[in-house]
């Protein structure tokens, strides 16, 4: 009998050598209690969170809790079943429509995770014989999207316009083609040209989405990302987002103006083949969305938290994804796993959670540690966490 | 020179510049074992194929393509 694990020895072996260096399991953490969107306590210790995701710390807001408290009284603890079925109540309906005034469109369609609304909306809308053409850095979601349809794959190399406008132009006269792209990339923080991209797929007769999962709440005037803040928001066809960042709970989301956006509803299957969001998950999700509308002061703050770090950070010696801070993620590039994974160790001595990203999530091989900041993250924490760069880089030899 | 061997030509004219291994290139070559191209070398080498012959190389089709003389029959085929 061939064992189907053997394929998996390679990682078993690279995990193994790596533990036996005494190193903590960084895949591996507890948060056993957790204060607030930036304080939990780990291994018994208090520790500042640094890799959240919970950009506008909406997590604890008493507003939200308030609301999902409400709707699991009133509506019960799940929906057991699909939207299309006996799973849309309510509750669903409204989340919707705080999306769509969020977004200002017309059509909104919630999913039960944002990993399921890349696979469900990609693998649906491009079939086969389209073309797909999307960044290379794209997230693990849409790479599984374009797996589970059927349409024919075209990466080109990071954030190059002329590479996408090459291909674009290749692509057969009569193919459908649908551009994929991200507002701000995950592993180094970096954001897209969208106004250029966006620009050169219009004029190739490709329509657009993209996925605005870590700038939503956060980049543009009114938090809708970084379409907005290139003022070409309106060329979009569509945007891909989750509740799972800035909206505090869990869940995922495509926004459209598109006339015929409704049928999806009846033939995405990883919306209808699954059981839809818990009642006092979309209720959270509906009052932070409405929230995130008019939270200026705290996007300002957030801003002002990541221009703090990145120049701390790059002050003490470490390298970074991005010259200059262009989102909430602050990444620092470290020189191979092992040392990430001893500073990663070091940082949590010190009291600070950070996420130790590596291939193939990473681009290019990396070995990063991934900091995302949160708007309530306060002016003397940001400083505590230099801190704690400081005396974790010294101890660990990455900065001198 | 037929038309294939001038293909041919071109891609053994387009690999020897990542070809940092110096290994012997015939049509047999594999590009994953026997070149060890990670997946950013492919990203770069199918581009500079693309460019060369003005065609697409998808993803579905690349993970049908394994050797030089593959990809060689597969570019005779979008040519044609």
């Amino acid at each position: 009998m061939t064992d189907l694990f053997s394929k998996f020895d390679p990682l078993i072996e690279q995990r193994d050598t790596l533990l036996k260096t005494g190193v903590t399991d960084p895949f591996n953490l507890v948060m056993e209690r957790v204060e607030s969107p930036t304080v939990a306590i780990c291994n018994g210790k208090r520790t500042i969170l640094l890799g959240t995701y919970n950009y506008m710390g909406m997590t604890f807001d008493p507003d939200v809790i308030a609301a999902g408290q409400t709707a699991l009284e009133e509506f019960g603890s799940g929906t057991t079943g699909s939207r299309v079925l006996n799973g849309t109540y309510v509750g669903h309906r409204a989340c919707e429509e705080a999306l769509c005034d969020f977004y200002a469109m017309d059509h909104a369609m919630v999913f039960s995770t944002g990993y399921q609304a890349n696979l469900g909306i990609i693998s649906t809308i491009a079939g086969k014989d389209d073309y797909i053409i999307l960044d290379i850095d794209s997230h693990a979601s849409i790479y599984d999207g374009c797996a589970l349809g059927n349409a024919q794959i075209v990466p080109f190399r990071h954030n190059d316009i002329d590479a996408l406008e090459k291909r674009l132009k290749r692509v057969p006269d009569g193919a459908g083609k649908l551009v994929v792209l991200e507002g701000v990339y995950s592993m180094l923080g970096d954001i897209a040209p969208l106004k250029e991209m966006i620009a050169v797929s219009k004029a190739n007769g490709a329509m657009v989405l993209v996925d605005e999962a870590h700038s939503m709440g956060f980049i543009g005037e009114r938090g809708r990302g970084v379409a907005e803040a290139q003022g070409v928001i309106d060329d979009v066809d569509f945007i891909v987002g989750t509740f799972s960042k800035s909206v505090g709970t869990v869940g995922g989301f495509c926004v459209s103006n598109h006339p015929k956006f409704e049928i999806l509803r009846l033939v995405c299957r990883p919306y209808v083949f699954t059981a839809s969001l818990p009642p006092s998950v979309v209720a959270t999700a509906a009052t932070s969305i409405r929230k995130l509308m008019d939270s200026a002061g705290k996007r300002e703050h957030l801003w002002e938290n990541s221009k703090r770090l990145h120049a701390g950070l790059r002050q003490l010696g470490f390298t970074l994804g991005t010259d200059e801070p262009q989102s909430a993620i602050i990444a620092v590039i470290m020189p191979d796993l092992e040392a990430g994974a001893a500073m990663w160790e070091a940082l949590l001595n010190e009291g600070l959670y950070v996420n130790l990203a590596r291939p193939p999530a990473t681009p290019a091989g990396m070995t990063l540690l991934r900091c995302s900041l949160c708007a309530l993250h306060s002016e003397e924490q940001v400083g505590e966490i230099l801190g704690m760069f400081a005396a974790a880089g010294r101890a660990t030899g990455c900065i001198s | 020179m037929s038309d294939r061997s001038q293909t041919l030509a071109k891609v053994l004219e387009t690999i020897a510049p990542f070809n940092k291994k110096g290994v012997e290139v015939t049509e047999a070559t594999r590009f994953a074992q026997d070149l060890e191209w990670d997946s950013l070398t492919v990203l770069d080498f199918v581009a500079n194929i693309e460019d060369e012959f003005d065609v697409i190389i998808s993803m579905n089709m690349q993970a049908e393509i394994e050797s030089v003389g593959q990809l060689v029959d597969a570019l005779e085929k979008l040519k044609a």
